[in-house]
């Protein structure tokens, strides 16, 4: 943080100005330390605003699930929800206990969450710097398909998935109409958004969306990369696979590390998607945690419960990330050495 | 490379973490006690959405409310809310206190909204101010609420379930007239279909459909989704038996087309309209077949079909809207007046024979608009062969869970995949266990 020069027009009046007319030798120090908050604590002035912005849209509302994660909240406490007794950890030992109805069927939409983040991210992330890659030299035509690219990124989320909801039904969809009616390439129409296929669409879809936000954010990364040292390479002998693994990757990696996370928690608690696609009720191959959630408080009105289960998802989100940056942290200060 | 880019990559991972964390956690406000007449002037009205469209709905509701608004000087603000949203809403206005001061519930969530206390209770008193509880059909009013207690809301549009068909399909099959029995019904389906129309078509992919169906399916096997003491009893027998039979349809009949797993948009009707299918099970579609170009002279309106040998049969839930005012509200009286103004009988009269349904208020019943073949056989089935769905404080969570369990079986049906009876009560026990408490 670097400590901003402040005209003294419009400095904040010192705290405790009011008390004016003490001692010759305490005022000095007054006005001395006066001087050093006003120099020193102008950026934080500055940074309250946002912080009690932060603290009233994230932080109030993250306790006050957690607080709810204790307690009985169901439909007769709903409207004075103060009242709702406590619950000890009991929601939670519903949510973990897998031999029961709901705690395996949360296993279950975990794994299934899990799956398809891997997936969405992974593919989202190779489509993402491969594009970026092959756009990185200047040929005719590059701004347009970069705009092209960019275009699933710039779309109304909800004007986009319902698009695509259309595209994937089963009669009049135009994915089985390409697929099974003009290729052939199905005996039967298949079906998109119910049973195990729907997995897959949610994938399509998901990666439709994020893979121009890795482009974007790869593409940007790119411009960094000095020509020189691809020349230097180039007349070393490197191939351009050389390049790539030699110099472009290493070179994206602090992009990468920040990319991967942002992607991995994105597309992790993605509820817009699914739910846009599928509806209130997902097909169980497709059924992610979000959803989960939400059908475990919303539609079963046991809002306790899916506050247990939204605590339990922010731990394993947060224990996740930590180790991320852990590990890639460390393996990059070994490899400064 | 450089430490400052490494604590700026910390930093953008902090930022996406406290994104993500947000999207996690649930917000809440305080709610302040009872109602009020702080803001007597105006009136905040939720409809459902009754008419082909929220549009439509807009439409229909404006010039009424203009009406109100010239007699009493009080300005109603319309929202039309989609079903699939509704009860969201309410939920959210119940618990942060901040909400309509008047709206629309489907009469099957009384029961569940009554024990969460955002709604108004219709006991004596409140009655008497719209004119008393006897201007009602007490089956309507017995399904808006717990039995003993008194009514959450007041209906407002009562409807109940039919067999819409085809008559043109019919005719060229050589079929004289509906089917009475579901053995009647199973020979006719299977005669209508061939060539890619289909003798019936079902909502598969919508759950609360589903679940409605489920119910008038038990009934006819003498089994409850609920005991007296309103425990679940999803996987009993006769519900097995019921949910089966419907499943079947499209799994060992095949006379739904297997694309109608997935439907959810009232696609259903559209197959109706279009020829594609040749009955479909369904309440007041008179209002929706309209607009899809479907003459009223060119479909047929019958009760749905018992089993063999039945008489007197459940074959329909007691269906309808209710208006309810929310316990909130800053402008009590008003709101009161409103209700009174659209249970009035010269509203139902309007508002009925519009959107197709039954008034729930007696005189306005002997209007001739409901004469009309349609509201005729709705309003038979409504008095004679209908029962509420269970008053129970859980009723919305056995929607939406039977409801799901069934989608699925549908998508398994479709996929090929027969559907046996034990598979059918595996869902439903799992349903079942997903009940809290």
């Amino acid at each position: 943080m670097t400590a901003t020069e402040t005209p003294s027009s419009a400095a904040p009046s010192a705290p405790g100005g009011g008390e004016r007319g003490g001692p010759p030798a305490r005022r000095g120090l007054r006005r001395f330390l006066s001087a050093r908050i006003r120099r020193g604590g102008l950026p934080y002035l500055l940074l309250l605003p946002a912080l009690v912005l932060e603290l009233l849209i994230h932080l109030v509302p993250i306790a006050v699930g957690v607080v709810m994660s204790f307690r009985e909240l169901t439909n007769e406490y709903l409207r004075h929800w103060g009242d709702a007794p406590w619950r000890g950890l009991d929601n939670f030992r519903v949510a973990v206990d897998f031999d029961g109805s709901v705690g395996a069927a949360l296993l279950k939409s975990f794994g299934v969450t899990c799956a398809f983040t891997i997936l969405a991210v992974g593919l989202a992330w190779v489509l993402g710097a491969g594009a970026s890659i092959l756009m990185q030299d200047a040929f005719r035509g590059r701004g347009v398909l970069r705009a092209l690219f960019l275009t699933p990124y710039a779309l109304p989320v909800y004007a986009a998935v319902i698009t695509w909801s259309f595209m994937l039904q089963r009669d009049n969809g135009l994915v089985n109409h390409v697929f099974h009616e003009q290729l052939g390439l199905t005996d039967e129409p298949s079906f998109w958004l119910i049973g195990g296929n729907s997995f897959l669409s949610l994938v399509v879809v998901s990666v439709w969306r994020t893979w121009p936000f890795a482009f974007l954010i790869i593409t940007a990364a790119l411009q960094n990369i000095p020509r020189d040292l691809y020349e230097a390479a180039a007349i070393d002998g490197a191939g351009i696979w050389q390049q790539i693994r030699k110099i472009t990757l290493p070179s994206l990696r602090p992009v990468n590390q920040v990319l991967l996370l942002v992607l991995f928690l994105w597309t992790f608690n993605d509820f817009n998607v699914p739910f846009m696609l599928f509806g209130k009720a997902a097909p169980e191959a497709a059924n992610l945690i979000s959803l989960y959630i939400y059908k475990s408080s919303f539609l079963t009105w046991d809002f306790g419960t899916g506050a247990a289960m939204s605590v339990l998802l922010v731990l394993f989100l947060l224990l996740v990330t930590a180790g991320y940056l852990l590990a890639t942290s460390r393996k990059k200060r070994g490899a400064d050495v | 490379m450089s430490r400052s880019s490494r604590s700026r990559g910390r930093l953008a991972a902090a930022a996406a973490l406290t994104t993500a964390l947000t999207a996690t956690a649930c917000g809440g406000g305080t709610t302040t006690d009872g109602s009020s007449n702080d803001d007597p002037k105006t009136l905040t009205y939720w409809a459902s959405n009754q008419g082909p469209s929220v549009e439509a709905d807009k439409k229909i509701l404006t010039p009424e409310l203009k009406k109100f608004e010239k007699k009493t000087g009080i300005k109603v603000k319309l929202e039309v809310i989609p079903w699939d949203s509704l009860l969201d809403r309410i939920l959210a206005a119940t618990s942060s206190g901040q909400g309509p001061d008047v709206l629309n519930i489907g009469n099957t969530w009384s029961s569940s909204l009554q024990s969460s206390g955002g709604l108004l209770p219709w006991n004596k008193e409140n009655f008497e101010k719209i004119g008393g509880r006897d201007r009602f059909e007490p089956s309507a009013v017995a399904a808006a609420g717990a039995k003993g207690e008194p009514p959450s809301a007041v209906p407002l549009y009562s409807l109940s379930y039919a067999l819409y068909y085809n008559k043109e399909m019919f005719e060229k099959a050589g079929i004289d007239g509906p089917p009475k029995t579901w053995k009647e019904f199973d020979a006719t389906a299977k005669k209508l279909t061939s060539d890619g129309r289909y003798g019936v078509a079902v909502e598969g992919g919508n759950p609360v459909e589903n679940a409605h169906h489920a119910f008038i399916f038990a009934k006819q096997h003498g089994a409850d989704f609920f005991d007296a003491e309103g425990n679940p009893t999803f996987d009993k027998p006769g519900n097995v038996k019921g949910v089966k039979q419907y499943i079947d349809l499209l799994a060992n009949d095949k006379v739904a087309a297997p694309g109608n797993a997935e439907y959810a948009q009232n696609q259903t009707i559209k197959d109706v309209a279009t020829g594609k299918a040749a009955m479909m099970l369904w309440q007041a579609a008179g209002s929706t077949l309209k607009p899809l170009g479907m003459k009223e002279d060119e479909y047929g309106v019958a009760p749905i079909p018992v089993q063999e040998g039945q008489q007197d049969a459940v074959n329909s839930m007691v269906a309808g809207i209710n208006i309810a005012v929310f316990e909130n509200t800053d402008n009590h009286d008003g709101a009161m007046e409103f209700v009174k103004f659209m249970t009035s009988d010269a509203e139902q009269k309007i508002l009925n024979e519009t959107y197709g349904s039954i008034p729930p208020v007696k005189p306005a019943q002997q209007d001739a608009a409901f004469g009309k073949h349609e509201q005729k056989v709705l309003r038979e089935v409504l008095s004679n062969s209908s029962a509420p769905l269970p008053q129970v404080p859980n009723e919305s969570q056995f929607e939406t869970l039977v409801g799901t369990a069934m989608k699925e079986l549908f998508a398994d049906a479709a996929a090929g995949r027969t559907v046996t009876e034990g598979a059918v009560k595996q869902r439903l026990t799992k349903a079942q266990q997903q009940m809290q408490k």
